[in-house]
């Protein structure tokens, strides 16, 4: 029995057919590579997973039971969260805003609540300081560079304890040192018993973090292998269409 | 600049291939020039805002005044233009909240008109403040459903909507009112006509109002959920909708929000001119957009100052009172006024562009 199991998974905007009958199973503490060119359906599945859209055709389980995700709200409510790959983050608010966004934190007291600024501010910065990046909850995400903002949308997945976390080409604008780090976080979500998809196309990441790593080619998952029995180039071979499938 | 538009394109275009060593080093370069960069606060974040710049100008203009004009200093004409620029204040703080969505409301002069007739015949008819009042609320919380629901779920521009129902609600008015003026209140004119046009402590009741609203309107922008919010939609709809924020109902509200506030301003100007007329408000909404975004409101959405409403108000109706006191035209007023919006808009185009 996986955390999550999608069967048969396909997705048509028009007439475009972003998925074609995929299938993918993730467990507890496991961490999923998912690779494919640019345009391949990498994005359209995660968004699937979080329930930004619905499958044309096909089924989603979590932990055995058939789930249909109608808003991002109903995914995160089954312990799903996602870094998305264009961060969806408000400008125009704080680092640490952003993080809470959906969920502030608020004091009470009998019928009357307001939002509890320090709380946020304390619990971002700590989760910042957790992924060791210099960003100060209270500045504004407009005034960030690449890596803050990621890093204001990775400290958003930490927030709950989620079973899943979905990472969207989490490493695709931050430095190298930041990049470090993340893998670091994956590798901790691993060890504490979450399951990572991650979407990259960064081969040394995938490699480093990941147990198996999935290709897709045009909507189609071409292979689904152990990283110890593939290698980068076989890899490369299956993304760019060289090797039809593994 | 080389190294933050490549942070920019790598941005733009994720997933462009692996990020070349040289690139990763340009990152860390930026993230520690932007760490190193101070934080602002208390006074230094303060005159970085918009309505901090428009009290010094009203300031500035009423400094001037107190020499070209002995009446202008008088307590007389300071309860005048308090007492005329809060039913401005009153409706622009709602409307800054439309405006911080990214949305406008053209209707509001044309609902003030509405809500005007629909609370005079309640009151003529006999019935007494509190349902004149009832009725007066519901009328403009209709008005406002109608144009949110179009905004929101039917994703109509702000702009045709309101528009539409500026025509409309004023079309209304006329008919039910069969083009008659109402002055009789019934039983509890009195209490209404105080309530609109007397004073507490020396000052206008509907400055008051205007004071307890902005008190509560600052709270609500700091410290509640559904302000926090309608400044998310407003910085990024799509962001805000990812987050489980119900964008959609959010923004129904916030146009009910800004047509209650027109409700009310309705119920204490009825009060204070001592008659209602289907002509009311007509080109309001010029004044109180106006007010608005001198204050601070961005129309590109996700900036609103609580503050930044009476502020902007006091300073429309300076102008107007400077002019009148100066000797000048009447026929001047509204150049003054747009003047003023384009300058206040100016400034934070020029402020804007001294962050970036
Ligand atoms: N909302 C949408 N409406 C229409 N077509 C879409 C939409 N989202 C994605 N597509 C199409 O679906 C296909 C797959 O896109 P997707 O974003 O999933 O690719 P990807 O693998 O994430 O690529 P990248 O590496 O560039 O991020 C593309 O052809 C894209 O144009
Ligand atoms: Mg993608």
């Amino acid at each position: 029995m996986g955390l999550l199991n999608l069967n048969g998974i396909t997705k048509s905007f028009g007439a475009i057919h972003a998925l074609n009958g995929v299938d993918l199973s993730i467990d507890p503490g496991e961490a999923v590579g998912l690779m494919g060119d640019n345009g391949a359906g990498k994005s359209t599945l995660m968004k699937i997973i979080a329930g930004n859209f619905k499958p044309t055709s096909g089924e989603i389980r979590i932990e055995d039971k058939s789930v249909e995700f109608h808003k991002p709200i109903d995914a995160r409510h089954a312990g799903i969260e996602i870094v998305y790959q264009d961060l969806a983050l408000c400008d125009n608010l704080t680092a640490a805003a952003n993080v809470f966004l959906g969920r502030e934190a608020k004091k009470r007291i009998g019928p009357f609540s307001w939002l509890d600024h320090g709380a946020m501010y304390k619990r971002a910065g700590e989760l910042f300081s957790e992924l060791k990046s210099e960003t100060r909850p209270r500045d504004l995400v407009r005034q960030m560079s690449g890596g803050q903002r990621q890093a204001v949308a990775i400290a958003r997945t930490r927030l709950s304890d989620p079973k899943l976390v979905l990472m969207d080409e989490p490493t695709a604008a931050i430095s190298v040192r930041q990049v470090a780090e993340v893998l670091a976080l994956i590798k901790r979500l691993k060890d504490t018993g979450h399951a990572v998809i991650l979407v990259s196309h960064r081969m040394p990441d995938v490699f480093d973090v990941c147990d198996r790593v999935a290709v897709l080619r045009r909507g189609t998952k071409v292979a689904d292998k152990h990283i110890k029995e593939t290698s980068p180039e076989e890899v490369t071979g299956l993304i760019t269409g060289a090797i039809e499938a593994a | 600049m080389t190294e933050e538009l490549t942070d920019q394109k790598q941005r733009r275009h994720p997933g462009r291939g692996p990020v070349d060593t040289l690139n990763e080093m340009d990152h860390a370069a930026i993230d520690e020039s932007i760490t190193s960069r101070q934080e602002v606060s208390g006074f230094g974040s303060m005159i970085r805002t918009q309505p901090f710049w428009v009290f010094l100008a009203i300031l500035a203009i009423g400094i001037v005044m107190t020499f070209v004009s002995d009446a202008f200093m008088t307590e007389r004409n300071m309860f005048n233009i308090t007492r005329n620029f809060a039913f401005f204040g009153i409706m622009a703080l709602g409307m800054s909240a439309v405006i911080c969505t990214a949305g406008i409301d053209l209707s509001v002069g044309s609902l003030l008109g509405l809500c005007a007739i629909t609370l005079g015949l309640t009151m003529q008819a006999g019935w007494g403040i509190e349902v004149g009042f009832v009725v007066c609320m519901l009328t403009a919380a209709a008005v406002g459903a109608i144009n949110g629901v179009l905004i929101a779920y039917l994703k109509m521009a702000p702009f045709v909507v309101t528009l539409g129902m500026l025509a409309m609600a004023r079309s209304i008015a006329m008919v039910i009112s069969n083009n008659k003026m109402i002055y009789e209140f019934g039983p509890d004119m009195e209490l209404f006509e105080w309530i609109g046009g007397e004073s507490m402590l020396g000052v206008p009741n509907v400055v008051w109002v205007l004071i307890l609203m902005t008190a509560g309107f600052w709270w609500v922008w700091r410290y509640s959920t559904w302000g926090r919010w309608v400044i998310a939609i407003g910085g990024n709809a799509q962001a805000a909708k990812l987050s489980g924020i119900p964008v959609e109902r959010m923004i129904v509200s916030v146009y009910m929000v800004c047509s209650m506030c027109t409700g009310l301003a309705a119920f204490m100007f009825i009060g204070y001119t001592g008659s209602a007329t289907n002509g009311m408000g007509v080109t309001y909404e010029l004044n109180v957009i106006a007010a608005s975004v001198i204050g601070g409101a961005n129309l590109m959405g996700g900036v609103v100052y609580a503050l930044g409403a009476p502020i902007g108000a006091a300073l429309v109706e300076l102008i107007r009172n400077s002019l009148l006191l100066a000797g000048i035209p009447a026929l001047w007023q509204q150049f003054f006024v747009g003047l003023f919006l384009i300058l206040a808009v100016l400034l934070e185009q020029i402020r804007s562009r001294g962050r970036s």
